[in-house]
């Protein structure tokens, strides 16, 4: 974990309320792994307060790429930012995604909707690194909930899309184009990243079929590090669970362990 | 030079910043980023005698200028932070402070019997003030016998310095200040967050899923300010003040209303570094002034 306070913005692409930041941060580039966050100051006065917590999409020796959507004050006031400004940044934060030793001959589905397609690139490309085949699985709303498809493609990976309303690939929920895609080819391992209510669904199919899956949970975050107690989800170790913390236990957990309180 | 250190009669600091209980864990989350001997003190998160749940979540929600939390004081008991992170605090050049929680008179006293078999502690905080964890916000510190009963209780116990954490969801925070003071309390620190409510108003459910929270941040800090100010004029022990100190300023007015010495709280979150950067400010505020001792301005308001 570093504090990097003065991380230029070298690069920016927008795509309506999705945007997507390369920034100059070399001390947390080169501790970054797949499924790690950032907890990223918005403001240089006290409003809004707090950091937000922002996932890592991909990273390079000295550069890290950001990928978020608006989805609240904070992320407003973030894609404002310009090229040649410079962001406050701790990170990287949470352990991440597990990805195993030896990947060869080994199949992975990784399934993204919306904004939580942002870790999963980093991922995808350290998984076939390994060896492993990857298939990617991207949902949103509409196509224009989709607008990594191509830099998803241009690093080799294969990508299916779907749509709710159909404008783009299958029509449905993600959950249905993956189900479809267990029938056509079973994955061993799944990874997932998206809305709470998606993630809960994919849990259910991979937990019913068997197949190991890890889940990258969201929450608003106090502090990013494990002081304030305050992103909390209810864990099972063995046990009936207890409330941990997502940015410190997390933001990764395995599908069997997460309890889906309170998600509608 | 500027000399920082301040004395609380009980307890010698390096300089006059703590860090507040529940805002920096144990103290080790911080170690990672900053150096944690340029604290003054480190408060850490309340402890009970046995591991605590804590509330469910959502526990925080930012509003202007603040945030709302109902963590619920979770946290491991005294027994595992005994075992597993005072070894390594003690380590630390740095007064640790261990704010003491209970459900009753006898859990208070459980818990501190415990903690005084354990080194490396210079004093403890007396949580009494905590709204987060029985329905309405409901602890002792809204009472004068009930401060007074179990502030009594735990100095008889305990050997080390008390100081008891005050909560400003009271009619007179003086009352309460002089029964903690009565029962024989070395120090007060105020104020504990203000208890508070936020709705979602798509759902027209609470945002926390406590219902009521505490809130703390920069919004809080002139409520604090006139606390501190009337408990620093009412009582002979010294004051730490906190809410939502952001900056050396914010510290500095803290002092001049009557505190000896101040928390940094919710800053720690946004800044790992406040407490070290807030004291450096203020260091630099002295010198540009040549005032000698941060102490020279405890006290110093003109009326």
């Amino acid at each position: 974990m570093r504090h990097e306070p003065g991380a230029r913005i070298i690069f920016k692409q927008s795509w309506g309320s999705y945007h997507l930041f390369r920034l100059e941060a070399p001390a947390i580039a080169a501790k970054a792994r797949p499924g790690q966050f950032l907890m990223i100051k918005v403001s240089d006065t006290p409003f809004p307060l707090l950091r937000r917590p922002i996932s890592i999409h991909s990273r390079e020796k000295k550069t890290l790429e950001v990928f978020f959507q608006i989805a609240g004050l904070g992320t407003q006031i973030l894609a404002r930012k310009s090229e040649g400004e410079t962001l406050d940044l701790i990170g990287p934060l949470g352990k991440g995604f597990d990805l195993g030793g030896h990947l060869k001959e080994t199949s992975a589905c990784l399934v993204g909707g919306g904004r939580g397609i942002a870790p999963l690139y980093q991922l995808g490309r350290a998984l076939q690194i390994k060896g492993a085949r990857v298939r990617v699985l991207y949902g949103g709303r509409s196509k224009a909930d989709l607008p990594l498809r191509k830099r998803f493609r241009e690093a080799g990976l294969d990508v299916r899309c779907s749509t709710d309303d159909g404008t783009l690939g299958f029509r449905g929920f993600v959950t249905e184009l993956l189900e479809a895609e267990i029938k056509r080819r079973r994955p061993d391992k799944i990874f997932v990243c998206g809305p709470d209510p998606m993630m809960k669904k994919t849990a259910e199919i991979a937990l019913a079929l068997g197949i190991p899956a890890q889940i990258s949970l969201e929450s608003m975050m106090g502090c990013g590090f494990g002081a304030c107690w305050g992103c909390v989800k209810r864990i099972r170790k063995g046990d009936k669970g207890a409330w941990r913390k997502i940015c410190e236990d997390g933001p990764v957990f395995r599908a069997e362990d997460i309890v889906w309180e309170g998600t509608e | 030079m500027v000399d920082l250190s301040v004395d609380l009669g009980f307890l010698k600091l390096r300089n006059p910043v703590l860090t507040a209980s529940g805002t920096f864990g144990y103290g080790l989350e911080f170690a990672p980023l900053i150096d944690l001997r340029k604290i003054g003190g480190i408060v850490v998160k309340g402890l009970y005698y046995g591991p605590r749940e804590g509330n469910p979540p959502p526990r925080l929600v930012e509003t202007t200028g603040g945030l709302i939390n109902a963590i619920g004081l979770q946290g491991v008991g005294v027994e595992a932070f005994a075992a597993d992170v005072l070894p390594r605090l003690r380590k630390i050049d740095t007064p640790i402070l261990v704010n003491v929680c209970g459900g009753s008179d006898d859990e208070y006293l459980k818990a501190v019997e415990f903690l005084e078999r354990q080194d490396g502690i210079a004093a403890y905080e007396l949580n009494i003030s905590c709204p987060n964890v029985e329905r309405n916000g409901f602890c002792p510190a809204l009472f004068t016998d009930s401060t007074h009963g179990l502030v009594k209780a735990v100095k008889a116990a305990s050997h080390r310095p008390i100081i008891v954490k005050l909560s400003p969801n009271v009619t007179s925070v003086v009352d309460i200040a002089k029964a903690a003071e009565d029962g024989g309390a070395d120090g007060i620190s105020l104020i504990n967050t203000l208890l508070a409510l936020a709705v979602n108003v798509e759902t027209r459910r609470p945002k926390l899923a406590n219902l009521f929270g505490g809130l703390s941040g920069p919004a809080i800090k002139p409520i604090a300010l006139r606390m501190v100010y009337q408990v620093a004029t009412a009582v002979k022990i010294p004051v730490i003040g906190l809410g939502g100190i952001m900056t050396g300023a914010d510290a500095l007015e803290f002092l001049i209303v009557g505190a000896k010495a101040v928390q940094v709280g919710t800053a720690n979150f946004v800044d790992p570094a406040a407490a070290i950067r807030i004291s450096a400010e203020m260091r630099n505020f002295c010198k540009a002034r040549g005032i000698p001792r941060v102490s020279d301005l405890v006290g110093t308001l003109k009326i």
